[in-house]
């Protein structure tokens, strides 16, 4: 299966993820080679298999649910100690809105 | 120079507390000036935390002269993988990306294991966010094997795997998502425990692959394993995929009499097995046989699928849990970004490292529109053929025994070059992270080259007992 440099760029763009061009051209290759193995998949006739959703199914969904009890969150300077640009109590971003 | 843990096992260790041969401080500190001196020779700790460790071990010496129950662990020197957070204490996940993270809350396995009167001396190395079968993939240098130091020590727990191997602890907290614990526990001699999916909590685990990651303990010998899941094992209320099955006294089950039991080897993992491998499998079976064990042929059908299944399933997971790393709330964010979207994109860009980028991708593409059925559903699907292979052969057999790995531990650099060769060489430990069931490496000798070889042990959905029960029926025999 062959992965072009354009396919490449698209997804890395979904994925928010900046790529050199050395690094999209190995990504092309890369892909390209474990997405033919993965070809192999093909082999099986799958149409009345259900898919494995849950690896265990003990219980009712609700069963695992802790109770509904008041407790301390983490405190606002503790959830904010390891933000890169912390300010005003909140994590601070590049403005996105232009007035 | 020879390590303070040298002939000590957990036993042991609360045996010399309770006989006042040495206090746990004195025993950490010992085994912390120990492990800091030998650390140089395999980078297997990313981090210590001295102050943490004396804490805890100061804890243990007042318990004991209180006359209180020290604990299960009482003294126990361990390390904690990287990728499982610790408060106040760095937790890179062998990542640039969080090289000065500090987490601000413990992971329920360490709250555990401290409350038993674990001491924890430190970090260990990994690959990054436990992506990698060799620990090459660490942003802070590869681990060396202790056996062998011009070799890998397996991954992605590679530095968990070592400190045991080297003596620089005692035991160690590691996770497993396609084998990160069994394979590194097999390449450097030591046993690795993966337990069933959902035994053990996950919370304060940095996700990889949900419905894959366990966290499981290393250890010189199979008691001292099944001692420690023991206590980090049980249900959670921070993790809702813990399960409620009752915990059982895993050390009860190491009878040594296993006669009788039921044992298969499935056909499809005894093929291209490195010689001296095979041999050594061989040897393992051959004593299981002389123990009373009933040996038998089984098949799991699916088998050659699985690396497929595997590596869309768990790189689709991985590029939607390692979204959350883009420059907002975990330490590091690129300094040259003028908007939204170019913070994200740049700072993932330089954080993550080539292994990281490349399941990223592979995930995104496969979960990306159009392909979603073709990939991920069909691997969902050929994930059920597994599991009712392995469901199927358990009507027969009370376990499977197979090896870890195709060969024993390589060369570093060798097979950096090519990831998918790096992905094959996942196809006997993937399996039981797919269908959930537990499964461990133990120690079955060493080849011609003095290299470790680990045999599996795989049993039914939470019996970990019994598969601890063969392990160490095995290992007596085999010692």
């Amino acid at each position: 299966m062959k992965i072009t440099e354009e396919q490449v760029r698209h997804v890395a763009d979904l994925a928010n993820l900046r790529l050199s061009n050395e690094e999209i051209a190995r990504m092309a290759r890369d892909l390209g080679e474990i997405l033919t193995h993965m070809e192999k998949l093909n082999e099986l006739d799958t149409d009345n298999v259900e898919p494995m959703a849950q690896v265990l199914y003990e219980a009712e969904e609700t069963a695992t649910l802790r109770a509904d009890k008041e407790k301390q969150p983490l405190s606002n300077q503790e959830a904010l100690a390891c933000a890169p640009l912390p300010g005003g109590g909140y994590f601070k971003v590049p403005k996105v809105i232009e007035r | 120079m020879s390590s303070p843990l040298e002939g000590l096992t957990i036993r042991g260790i609360r045996q010399g507390l309770t006989e006042k041969k040495f206090s746990a401080g004195e025993l950490a500190a010992e085994a912390l000036r120990h492990a800091r001196e030998e650390n140089q020779k395999t980078n297997a700790y990313l981090r210590f935390c001295p102050e943490r460790a004396m804490e805890a071990a100061r804890q243990v010496d007042e318990r004991i002269s209180r006359g209180e129950d020290p604990g299960p662990l009482a003294g126990v020197p361990v390390a904690v993988k990287d990728v499982i957070v610790t408060r106040g204490v760095h937790t890179t996940c062998g990542s640039r990306l969080l090289e000065n993270y500090v987490p601000p809350y413990d992971a329920t396995a360490v709250v555990r294991l401290e409350r038993a009167g674990g001491v924890i001396l430190g970090k260990a190395n990994c690959d990054e966010f436990a992506m990698g079968s060799s620990n090459e993939n660490s942003a802070f240098g590869p681990v060396r094997n202790p056996v062998a130091p011009d070799r890998v020590p397996g991954g992605s727990s590679g530095g968990s795997a070592a400190v045991v191997a080297q003596g620089t602890a005692l035991a160690s907290l590691g996770s497993d998502t396609g084998g990160s614990i069994r394979q590194p526990a097999s390449f450097c001699g030591v046993v690795g425990v993966t337990p069933t999916y959902g035994r053990v909590s996950r919370y304060g685990l940095a996700a990889f692959a949900s419905s894959l990651d366990h966290i499981g303990p290393f250890a010189r010998n199979v008691a001292d394993a099944a001692t420690l899941l023991g206590v980090i094992a049980g249900r959670d209320e921070m993790d809702s995929t813990s399960a409620a099955a009752p915990v059982e006294d895993y050390r009860k089950a190491l009878t040594g009499d296993v006669r009788g039991m039921k044992i298969g080897l499935p056909k499809e993992y005894f093929s291209g097995l490195a010689s001296d491998t095979g041999n050594l499998i061989q040897g393992a079976i051959d004593r299981l046989k002389r123990l009373g064990c009933e040996v038998m042929e089984v098949s799991l059908p699916h088998t050659e699928y699985a690396i497929s299944a595997y590596y869309i399933i768990c790189t689709a997971e991985a590029s939607s849990n390692l979204a959350r790393y883009d420059g907002v709330r975990y330490t590091f964010r690129s300094a040259s970004s003028q908007t939204l979207g170019d913070m994200y994109r740049n700072t993932r860009g330089e954080g993550f490292g080539a292994e990281c980028k490349r399941r990223i991708m592979l995930g995104t593409y496969v979960l990306s529109h159009g392909y979603y059925d073709a990939y991920y559903l069909k691997a969902q699907k050929v994930r059920s053929l597994l599991t009712s292979d392995f469901h199927k052969a358990f009507e027969k057999v009370d376990a499977l025994v197979t090896p870890v790995s195709p060969f024993p531990a390589f060369k570093l650099g060798e097979k950096l070059a090519d990831p998918l060769e790096m992905y094959l060489s996942d196809i006997y430990t993937i399996t039981g992270d797919l269908a959930g069931i537990p499964c461990m490496s133990v120690p079955c000798g060493k080849t011609a080259d003095g290299l470790p070889v680990g045999m599996q042990i795989l049993t039914r959905h939470f019996d970990e007992a019994g598969m601890f029960r063969l392990a160490h029926a095995y290992e007596q025999a085999a010692s």
